[in-house]
């Protein structure tokens, strides 16, 4: 099994996608009364920059097996891109608009990019060079 | 592996592959006839998103709220105890069987759960702040929130990698039984929390 210090991808990766899942839930829990963005926002931003943070560190990491990685993430992110659309699709079919869609679509695409990172790193990690 | 035979907590660290008699058998990491059966799912259910007729909807919400939670429940509690009690081949062949399964049906099941439960409450009106047990609702979010960040940054991450490194010429055991365990622990937790959402469910039903 591999020994290599690694960054903690996966540690990061969930704490990333508790903060859009809490910007979901708190947007969610209003319907259907205006509320104020500021705070799902914030969360976004923050799991936004924990996501390129993530990405940055996975780069510098020497050595990494990005053959198995890539092999791995370009089909989960298929898979995860049509799981976000029917998200996304429910969302437009019951006419959600405005800042409340931006946010709810830009957190799906944290999720759709993020998750295949993660299973592609999962993967990779224990991949022998 | 190192674990000696005899030695304590040999039994729990049985090598799964390294055994000279074990056969890893020919697996599909993703079957194809799940693939198509899921995809056949999805086009169903934007079907009944679209069309937002009650029955179709209550279909999706129902059946895949009952698949999900039986699964959760009988992998995290029955299968998975058994697992870890069973041979090293068969668990090898267990989990060549099992896991490429899993792949395919926990995604799709968990997509029909909640993109059907979710049009029901736009719907009849249960997703509204107004509706009286909305604190059930939310504390239903949270608990689904929680639950879908385990599974997709633990459960079907393991999964995956499994299957990958048993596809290898040379797998190795301690990797295979490190993502295993935590495949099996994550599923109890899972299995666990269901039963939230058991309660929550059925007390939204009553009322």
């Amino acid at each position: 099994m591999s020994d290599r210090r690694l960054p903690p991808v996966t540690e990061v990766a969930m704490a990333s996608l508790a903060l859009i899942v809490a910007g979901g839930v708190y947007l969610s829990a209003h319907l259907p009364q205006h509320v104020p963005l500021a705070p799902a926002i914030v969360l976004l931003a923050l799991s936004v920059l924990l996501m390129f943070g993530n990405l940055a560190s996975l780069a510098r990491v020497r050595g990494f097996a990005w053959e198995r990685f890539f092999a791995v993430a370009k089909w989960s992110l298929l898979a995860y891109t049509v799981i976000a659309g029917m998200i996304e699709y429910a969302f437009l079919q019951n006419h959600l608009h405005g800042g409340a869609l931006v946010v709810l679509t830009l957190s799906l695409v944290v999720f759709a990019v993020h998750v295949p990172t993660l299973v592609g790193f999962t993967v990779a990690r224990y991949e022998q060079k | 592996m190192s674990v000696q035979e005899g030695a304590p907590g040999a039994e729990a660290d049985v090598a799964l592959a390294p055994h000279p008699s074990i056969q890893v058998p020919e697996f599909r990491i993703v079957p194809r006839a799940g693939i198509v059966a899921a995809a056949l799912v999805v086009v169903l259910l934007v079907i009944a998103i679209a069309a937002n007729s009650r029955w179709p909807l209550d279909f999706f919400h129902v059946a895949g709220g009952a698949a999900w939670t039986i699964v959760d429940l009988f992998l995290g509690l029955v299968l998975g105890p058994i697992l870890g009690s069973l041979s090293p081949q068969a668990r090898v062949e267990m989990t060549t069987k099992l896991m490429p399964k899993m792949v395919v049906i926990m995604p799709i099941v968990v997509t029909m759960t909640l993109a059907a439960g979710w049009q029901l409450g736009i719907k009849d009106g249960t997703l509204l702040s107004s509706y009286p047990h909305h604190s059930w609702v939310v504390a239903s979010f949270i608990v689904v929130g929680v639950m879908s960040i385990l599974a997709l940054g633990l459960l079907e991450p393991a999964n995956i990698a499994v299957l990958i490194e048993l596809k290898k010429p040379r797998p190795s055991p301690q990797v295979i039984e490190q993502l295993m365990k935590r495949f099996i622990y994550c599923a109890a937790i899972l299995g666990l929390m269901q039963v939230a959402t058991l309660v929550i469910m059925t007390k939204l039903a009553s009322s």
